[in-house]
């Protein structure tokens, strides 16, 4: 901002003009905003309250300050389901986003036949809903009438139990990865769509091939893009809640009540009526989300994002 | 053909440069998210027993679709047209709420300056971090004080929030309407709504149909809201409905729901959303180059 500019508007003071635009942009935001702080200013805050309360046999409601938080961080239930999103976010996340960006930079670079339908049909499962893909995969996943088994038994080998304890994580790390590569793909093929086509058509003149010029030119131009993927992806991730408790009808010994953070808020809400610790295992969770967030767009940051 | 011909039409020709590995390996991954559709589409043609006794990607002795969607519209009295008419309602007119909300919002983040732009732009941005289910417990708290739970507003008012809506639609907005353009109404005497009603939105069109059409979905998909929000199986969407024929089939006990109904309730519930996605790709897809390429 140069001082010039700065000193005709302090000259002039609020003009009319000018005042009348604050009004507009005001007319204009504040029905969002209202809605804003009705939905998740007021409902947060409430939240934090309830956290600060414990409902006791003898004395009812009753103030304790930090202790459900104390009490949740403690928790293995609470800390077990944490563990669990944790080990899936490390091993789901990078799969797929890596294949998000492998298909957004093939799809892109024009060198496969049938592209344009490859695209849509990558984007397809993410406008099924995740109730639909979990009972579809559970049925793939069916150890004596699923596909699956069935493919695998037909090769004479023995069939993987995947609604088992030790294979349940990674079928639902299968679940999600089918219904969003399609969503990460759409957004850094946007993106790499956006790239000025000069930035790298220079580069092929050079001699650069295609992978050099994805690994290069491509994928640091579509940083922001990832970035943004990734951070919807680790907030997705936590929050797993349609798919454990889904596979927890035809897999209940496997998936108990505290299988995911979610999960667990959800019991203790609904099924043990105790909306105190529930608002603080919420609150927590949510907080969890948000460091592990913070995190991930400093280290973008400081590893060079600005380049 | 002389050889110079050719090479330099190696430079220029999209047909030379295909690779067969990158188009395999495409379709691999086409085939990964293509096949279990496949099997719902086929398995909804198949009655109780086939489904179970017959090969998953192969039809079975009979062709049961309809009988299937018989018996679906059959179950309950019909319960189920009730879920998909509430399913409708409760995306639709959300999608239209948050479209409505986030356009003129992200318009007045990207054209006006005004005082607190910068903290409440802040804000909304860093609400995008707040994961939506653990924002649904303490909005089923506060609604449950209210008296709202168990009403189609549970479902609704929460749903037309989208800050990520408010993201998109300033970029898109700062990108796609020229301030040229916005001087040139004004000193021709038009007002600052009428410019963002005739100019501005205009303009906007492709970036509102991204927000809609992702606004839509996501109501549409959404299981954990109308779940804790909603008690009485009349005010269900097709998820938590869908979910409970689930459980009943899996409960068994002789429970009037099977699961070649569950199968063909799932794949009529996602139909109207993938024809959406098809129809209107041209526009969302523009929509999103916009928003995907700023921090």
């Amino acid at each position: 901002m140069t001082t010039t500019s700065d000193r005709t508007v302090s000259r002039r003071g609020p003009s009319p003009q000018r005042r009348k635009l604050i009004i507009t942009a005001y007319i204009l935001i504040t029905p969002f905003i209202l809605v804003f702080i009705g939905m998740v200013i007021a409902p947060l805050l409430y939240a934090g309250f309830l956290s600060l309360f414990q409902t006791r046999l003898i004395g009812g409601e009753q103030f304790v300050g930090l202790a459900n938080f104390g009490e949740a961080l403690t928790d293995p239930l609470f800390l077990g389901g944490v563990a669990r999103m944790s080990a899936f976010l490390l091993i789901q996340v990078p799969i797929m986003l890596g294949l998000s960006l492998f298909f957004a930079l093939a799809i892109d670079s024009g060198r496969l036949r049938g592209g344009r339908f490859a695209r849509l049909a990558i984007f397809v499962p993410f406008a099924v809903p995740g109730v639909v893909a979990t009972m579809m995969w559970g049925y793939l996943y069916g150890d004596d009438f699923g596909p699956i088994a069935q493919g695998v038994r037909s090769l004479g080998l023995p069939a993987p139990d995947l609604l088992s304890s030790e294979l349940m994580l990674f079928s639902m790390m299968n679940i999600v990865t089918w219904s969003f590569v399609g969503y990460n793909m759409i957004i850094m093929y946007a993106a790499l769509r956006a790239i000025p086509t000069e930035l790298y058509e220079a580069a092929e003149l050079d001699g650069a091939g295609a992978v050099r010029i994805g690994w290069s030119i491509k994928i640091p131009a579509i940083r922001p893009a990832i970035m943004l993927t990734l951070i919807f992806s680790v907030i997705g991730s936590f929050q797993l809640f349609t798919e454990p408790r889904l596979l927890a009808t035809i897999a209940p010994n496997v998936i108990g009540t505290a299988y995911s953070p979610n999960l667990y808020a959800y019991t203790l809400a609904f099924t043990f009526q105790d909306v105190n610790y529930a608002a603080a295992v919420a609150f927590l969770l949510g907080f969890v989300i948000m460091i592990i967030s913070y995190v991930v767009q400093l280290s973008n940051a400081r590893s060079g994002g600005r380049s | 053909m002389t050889s110079t011909i050719t090479a330099r039409r190696k430079q220029r020709d999209p047909r030379d440069r295909r690779s067969g590995l990158l188009t395999g390996l495409v379709w691999l991954g086409v085939a990964y998210f293509l096949l279990p559709l496949l099997w719902l589409t086929i398995a909804s043609t198949k009655d109780n027993t086939d489904l179970f006794s017959t090969f998953g990607f192969f039809f079975g002795d009979e062709f049961n679709f309809f009988a299937n969607l018989e018996s679906l519209f059959a179950f309950r009295d019909g319960v189920f047209w009730r879920w998909t008419g509430n399913t409708i309602l409760y995306a639709g007119v959300s999608a239209v709420g948050a479209t409505a909300l986030a356009t003129a919002a992200g318009y007045a983040f990207a054209k006006f300056e005004f005082p607190g732009r910068r903290f409440i732009f802040s804000a909304v941005l860093g609400s995008i971090m707040i994961p939506a289910t653990a924002l649904a417990l303490p909005t089923y708290l506060v609604f449950a004080n209210l008296g709202l739970v168990n009403t189609p507003w549970a479902i609704i008012i929460p749903s037309i929030v989208s800050p990520f809506g408010v993201y998109l639609m300033r970029v898109y907005a700062a990108d796609s309407v020229p301030d040229s353009l916005i001087e040139a109404a004004r000193i021709d005497g038009a007002s600052e709504l009428r410019i963002f009603v005739s100019i501005g939105l205009r303009l906007m069109g492709p970036g509102m149909v991204t927000v809609f059409l992702f606004s839509l979905v996501g109501v549409w998909n959404n299981y954990f809201l109308p779940l804790i929000m909603l008690s009485s199986s009349d005010l269900y969407p097709l998820t938590v409905g869908l979910a409970q024929l689930q459980a009943l089939s899996t409960g068994g006990g002789g429970s009037t729901a099977v699961f070649s109904t569950v199968i063909a309730g799932s794949f009529v519930s996602i139909l109207p959303l993938v024809v959406a996605f098809l129809y209107l790709q041209r526009y969302w897809q523009s929509g999103l180059a916009a928003g995907s390429t700023k921090e």
